[in-house]
């Protein structure tokens, strides 16, 4: 039997006082790959900010488990402990430390325990290999002077060092040309396993022809507006946004 | 060892224990004539030097503050200083040989056992004067002097007449002044020609007797193609009453010589720390400034270099840490003297708990000094909302032939970046660490792995409870 691994109930948000998430409801189980597809400006990032717990954000309504347990209850660090990521659409340099200094603290915190420096060695090498990444990226400060496909790959390798039970990319095919996509999506499903469960955040279709969904919702005004098999994805493609938006707002 | 809570409750500050004053002399408080007699009667000085410390005296009393000095030298009392405290005959050469309470201090301090591992000679001052001296034998038979500068005086005095007040004389500010008409102790070091001293020099300051005032005065020469690398690092018991720490350091880089002198001052928070620091290189010489400031009431020191002949090259790369009722104000000079001369200044600053980290800084360049090249960078870093930093760059350059960047910048401890690395799972405290540690990473790095480790460790010390 599938376990719920996140459960999202009605849920509402505010940045600055002005309402983003207006109603939003969605489950995902254990080794479920879902896709949450939307126009500009319907929340999408807020959806991944409010999951991972950005302090800029509020939640005014509803609530969300996780493993059971309410996440508007817990700090980022906590819920990034528990098992949730979040690949982030522009992730923030941080000068001065190392990718390899950075992912160490990052696993051990992760585990509860130092991670013997030996296997955290063998773990990062081979994780690197597997996302096609040059060692010599270990070295480099954390996305500082990273081009845009350079920090879309260290988002992965952190995921995939951190092997969390969810994670949630948020537009992680943004700013990706086609092969650098293709390496990264390819990195995503290598990684995948039947306990991992993936959240994938996105205008356009085409990171879902790399990965597929079984599940796709589209997210307007706040809300999930329509959900469907992977055949959503292609229709949303060819009718774009626009008339379930003008639908949504008659609704 | 001192547990991670007692060390939370002196503030972070684990050197602030003290020892019983055992002072062999301790002149009475205040400053005049007699007391620069007093202080070259029991050196035993020629008479030039006393009279240099005298005309010294006058310049002091007769100079004022700089009018961009901090309100706080204000309440300095000059009257409530005791010049000159000396606990030991003189300068031993061997650890055993030091009076057992002055050796147990620095065996807290770590100096004796840092000597075996990774340095090249040591040198250590308590209050007034220079307790212990030495220098690994190789070295000195290559002709390598590291001396007290007391001793220097008498063993070498021609060579330290040519040299002693010629890069900072008396006149150049009131602490100078002070310094010369009062100084004791610091180090003196001669590489001759062609010497490479491969592993560094280092001197240890410590102020122990209350109200005191440290002056000790530095001189080092490197002679032409030779390079040596000194440090120096710093501490002082806490005491509810103030001292003064006012140095002078001369540098004399010859053509094709190198110097890096590297400092960790890590002085108590009732220190006032008034330091004239000056080096010139000659032709194709370098001459780099490593420069930490983490303790201290206020700290006042712009480290200098007179780029004097072409293909001199200088670098300054300073940072400097205030905490709750610090004022750190650091910076750097650099002067092109010379066509085809080169330098960089990077500073940073970190403020946290209503902390004041300023930067200051003179880039100068005359007239017909074509080619030069210099950088400046300024980086400040504030941990909250009550903290300050200032920058306040000079620049005069009168040759339009010459290529100049300077940058300043100011950030917040980003929320962004600490929600990137919470996201993560790394606590709030641990993220903050990392942030501050990637951001003193551009000086760290320059540093001997064993003060890198340190001066990561002390930055960590100054950040507990920086969160929350």
């Amino acid at each position: 039997m599938t376990e719920t691994l996140l459960d999202i109930k009605d849920l509402r948000a505010t940045i600055a006082g002005k309402e983003i998430l207006t109603g939003l409801t969605l489950r995902i189980n254990e080794g479920e790959v879902h896709a949450i597809m939307g126009p500009n400006g319907s929340g999408k990032s807020t959806l991944a900010n409010v999951l991972m717990g950005h302090p800029a954000y509020e939640v005014t309504g509803g609530e969300v488990l996780f493993k059971g347990q309410r996440l508007q209850d817990l700090a980022p660090d906590e819920r990034a402990r528990l098992g949730l990521f979040l690949a982030f659409q522009y992730p923030v340099a941080i000068p001065g430390v190392t990718m390899v200094n950075f992912l160490r603290q990052a696993l051990n915190a992760r585990r509860g325990e130092e991670v013997p420096i030996r296997e955290f060695r063998e773990q990062l090498f081979s994780k690197m290999d597997l996302l096609k990444v040059d060692q010599e990226f270990a070295r480099r400060y954390v996305n500082d002077g990273f081009s845009g496909g350079e920090k879309k790959r260290a988002e992965m390798l952190q995921l995939a060092m951190l092997e969390p039970s969810l994670a949630v990319l948020d537009e992680t095919d943004s700013g990706l040309d086609i092969d650098a996509l293709r390496t990264v999506a390819e990195g995503v499903n290598a990684l995948m396993h039947p306990k991992m469960s993936l959240l994938l955040i996105t205008h356009y279709q085409r990171l879902l022809n790399y990965i597929q969904p079984q599940f796709v919702h589209v997210l307007i005004g706040g809300r999930i507006v329509r959900s469907g098999g992977p055949e959503l994805a292609l229709e949303l493609e060819e009718s774009g946004y626009d008339e379930l938006e003008a639908a949504a707002a008659t609704a | 060892m001192t547990s991670q809570a007692e060390l939370i409750r002196e503030g972070g500050y684990k050197w602030g224990f003290y020892d019983e004053e055992e002072a062999l002399f301790k002149a009475n408080k205040g400053l005049s004539h007699e007391i620069v007699d007093v202080i070259s009667n029991m050196k035993k000085e020629p008479e030039w030097m006393r009279e240099f410390r005298h005309r010294s005296l006058d310049t002091f009393l007769e100079k004022h503050d700089p009018p961009w000095g901090s309100p706080e030298l204000k309440s300095i009392d000059f009257d409530d200083i005791h010049y000159y405290v000396r606990t030991s005959d003189e300068s031993e050469r061997s650890w055993e040989d030091v009076p057992e309470y002055i050796k147990d201090t620095f065996d807290k301090l770590g100096i004796p056992e840092a000597e075996k591992k990774y340095l090249a000679g040591v040198g250590a001052q308590y209050d007034s004067e220079v307790v212990y001296h030495n220098i690994r034998e190789d070295l000195e038979k290559q002709g390598v002097i590291f001396l007290g500068t007391d001793q220097a005086l008498k063993e070498h005095e021609d060579i330290f007449k040519e040299y002693f007040g010629t890069v900072v004389p008396p006149g150049d500010n009131r602490y100078a002044a002070l310094n010369s008409a009062v100084w004791s102790g610091g180090s003196f070091i001669y590489v001759p020609k062609g010497v490479k001293v491969d592993i560094p020099l280092q001197a240890y300051f410590r102020i122990n007797t209350k109200n005191m005032g440290q002056f000790e005065r530095t001189l080092i020469i490197a002679d032409e193609g030779s390079q040596v690398h000194y440090v120096e690092g710093c501490t002082a018991p806490v005491y509810s009453s103030d001292s003064l720490h006012s140095a002078v350091v001369e540098i004399i880089v010859k053509k094709n010589a190198r110097v890096r002198y590297t400092t960790i001052q890590n002085w108590s928070n009732n220190v006032y720390n008034l330091v004239t620091k000056r080096a010139v290189a000659y032709e194709n010489a370098v001459m780099e400034w490593v420069d930490g400031n983490l303790g201290s009431k206020l700290t006042m020191k712009y480290p200098s270099v007179f780029l004097m002949e072409p293909g001199a090259h200088g670098e300054i790369l300073s940072l400097a840490f205030a905490g709750e009722g610090q004022h750190q104000d650091a910076g750097g000079k650099i002067v092109h003297a010379a066509p085809n001369t080169t330098s960089t200044i990077v500073s940073k600053s970190i403020s946290k708990d209503g902390g004041r980290g300023s930067y200051r800084g003179l880039l100068k360049v005359y007239e017909g000094c074509e080619g030069v090249k210099s950088t400046v960078r300024c980086d400040a870093l504030l941990l909250d909302e009550e903290s300050r930093s200032d920058t306040y760059p000079t620049m005069e350059v009168d040759e339009p032939d010459v290529h100049i960047q300077h940058e300043a910048y100011v950030s917040k401890l980003g929320e962004d970046q600490l929600f990137y690395l919470m996201s993560r799972g790394l606590s709030e405290d641990a993220a903050a660490k990392m942030i501050v540690n990637g951001f003193v990473e551009p000086i760290v790095k320059e540093l001997p792995m064993e003060y890198a480790v340190e001066l990561n460790r002390l930055v960590e010390l100054q950040m507990e409870g920086a969160i929350g």
